[in-house]
């Protein structure tokens, strides 16, 4: 179903929101109750000074009934489908569903990924035997200590004569076991305890960290003013791996925030508009830095909202800030024609590309990427490169002016068959 | 004839235990409990049966394992293991190294008994 079919669709459900009548609204923006019902239907197509008039009634933003639900809330139904293995979801209806019952989607999606995260959680248990030294050792005493005591106890309850000097050492034996069996469990149980208050188990400290930085807005006012990232501040995170990678990302806002200070920054970008690169000139700081500020600062310094991807070497997602219209997957590799990779390849040079994100919103974007060393080189030993990928959402009068490469979120929420970078099948058809 | 098995085990109650078992039912048990020098002492005292922890002060004894099994003198030598981890891959890896037979702890004596036995019986029909 085309985008543009669901608007109807939000419009309704915005209203329902707002506790409007259908009768209400339709007097309000000057026209029937029977249109604004062919419209709720997504039988009447809307658009122009109409679409205009019910988005200010309702009070949203007018991309909110024509954009509607985000690509990554597609992505998520798309990929719940994919692993719900034999129920054979309507993949080719997850648009429409997610545009008439946006609430209900939601719910679906969020359930998907908290069923992903448990997953994750259970395969981290798993390993976690094998790599934690300290669990193996436990149980590895707990359980020769048992088998220690159960040998001595069956000597003595299966063996009819026995020695008064076996038998009293076999006593004293299991008596010393029964002991080290009550501390090793004991130290064993405060072990697990701690490791789940700690939610050290959950292991997945980077997305923690991420959603830490997510909820406040990507934008810290405290360290703008010369503030300094203190632990009273990430006690929130779970987790001392969230709370040290946290600490790592607020140190470099705070070092991004000293070099461009927001005031200078954003009287900077009035005059040039968001160009990294005369901004960049202009602080005397490097490209990857200027994309971190813009992606930082406050609501309403920028036209519009921006997105950020920072990948190391491997491909590994270290970060994202999502945009609507383009889809971040949050588990799994992303697609490789995003110029975040190109630009592993081609170090220290800033690529440009607008791209196209196959879906829902098909909307377009200018990626701005640059990979840089992660840290100073050294001779005889490789460098080791970062990238990071500024997304900007190109105006929609503006899009089509160029040719935008097509670009997906991952394989297999793919609909692109003849990609020369597929990694796996799409769960899609082409064309959907 | 005597039958010899040499226990290499670091905890010394389960020692004692599997000691008094065997000599119960017959055999000469000598013990070693480090790993280190786990494979000079089994190759001196040339026992008819090893009985030999994984989790060793010093040398795993899955590396024993391997070092036996890389000698010609030894690598015919019937190995018992113990071990607390349980996990298929752990079986994996001690059977792709050479090991006759793998038990999990906490055993029982009649298990540890039958299994020696049968080791010892097979190791002698070839």
């Amino acid at each position: 179903m085309a985008r543009d079919t669901l608007t109807g669709s939000r419009i309704r459900e915005r209203r329902m929101i707002a506790g409007l009548r259908q009768a209400d609204l339709a007097r309000q923006v000057g026209i029937s109750a029977s249109y604004l019902n062919l419209i709720e239907h997504n039988r009447r197509r809307i658009g122009g000074k109409l679409l205009v008039d019910i988005a200010a009634e309702l009070g949203v933003e007018l991309s909110m009934l024509t954009e509607g639900a985000e690509a990554a809330l597609i992505a998520t139904l798309r990929e719940a489908a994919a692993d719900a293995g034999a129920v054979a979801a309507e993949v080719d209806r997850a648009e429409e569903f997610a545009g008439r019952f946006p609430g209900w989607a939601e719910v679906l999606a969020q359930e998907h990924r908290r069923a992903g995260a448990l997953e994750r959680t259970v395969e981290t248990l798993s390993d976690r035997l094998t790599h934690d030294p300290h669990l193996a050792a436990s149980l590895h005493e707990v359980l020769s200590t048992a088998a220690a005591i159960r040998s001595t106890a069956s000597i003595l309850a299966e063996t009819g004569e026995l020695e008064p000097e076996w038998r009293d050492r076999f006593h004293r034996n299991i008596n010393q076991d029964a002991e080290r069996l009550a501390e090793s469990s004991k130290a064993l149980v405060t072990y697990l305890d701690e490791s789940d208050s700690s939610e050290e188990r959950r292991g997945v400290p980077l997305e923690e960290a991420e959603a830490f930085i997510a909820a406040q807005g990507h934008h810290f006012p405290d360290l703008e003013t010369g503030g300094r990232v203190g632990d009273q501040s990430l006690r929130g995170l779970s987790s001392s791996a969230a709370q040290t990678i946290a600490r790592e990302m607020l140190n470099i806002y705070v070092a991004d925030a000293r070099a461009m200070p927001l005031a200078e920054f954003q009287a900077a970008v009035e005059r040039h508009g968001i160009d990294p690169l005369t901004l960049s000139r202009e602080f005397h700081v490097d490209m990857p830095a200027v994309f971190r500020r813009l992606a930082s600062l406050p609501q309403g310094v920028l036209p519009q909202d921006v997105g950020l991807v920072i990948c190391d070497a491997s491909g590994s997602i270290l970060f994202r800030k999502s945009i609507p219209g383009f889809a971040l997957p949050r588990y799994g590799e992303s697609c490789p024609l995003w110029p975040l990779f190109t630009a592993l390849n081609r170090p220290l040079v800033p690529i440009r590309r607008r791209v196209s994100q196959l879906g829902r919103t098909a909307g377009e974007f200018d990626c701005l990427a640059v990979s840089w060393p992660q840290e100073m080189p050294g001779f005889d030993r490789d460098p080791v490169y970062r990238s990071i990928m500024l997304i900007l959402p190109v105006p929609s009068a503006q899009t089509g002016a160029e040719d935008a490469q097509p670009v997906g979120s991952s394989c297999r929420v793919c609909p692109r068959d003849a990609c020369g970078a597929r990694r796996e099948p799409s769960i899609l058809s082409q064309g959907f | 004839m005597s039958r010899r098995v040499m226990l290499v085990e670091d905890e010394p109650n389960i020692t004692e235990a599997i000691r008094f078992l065997l000599i119960r039912d017959g055999w000469e048990v000598e013990t070693h409990a480090d790993g280190t020098d786990a494979v000079e002492v089994i190759s001196s005292a040339k026992p008819d049966l090893v009985i030999l922890d994984v989790m060793l002060p010093g040398k795993s004894g899955m590396e024993i394992l391997s070092d036996l099994r890389a000698r010609d003198d030894l690598q015919g030598l019937p190995v018992l293991m113990l071990t607390a981890r349980g996990q298929s891959r752990d079986r994996d890896m001690a059977e792709k190294a050479g090991v006759s037979r793998f038990m999990t702890k906490p055993f029982s004596n009649s298990e540890v008994l039958t299994a020696v036995r049968d080791l010892h019986a097979q190791a002698t029909q070839t």
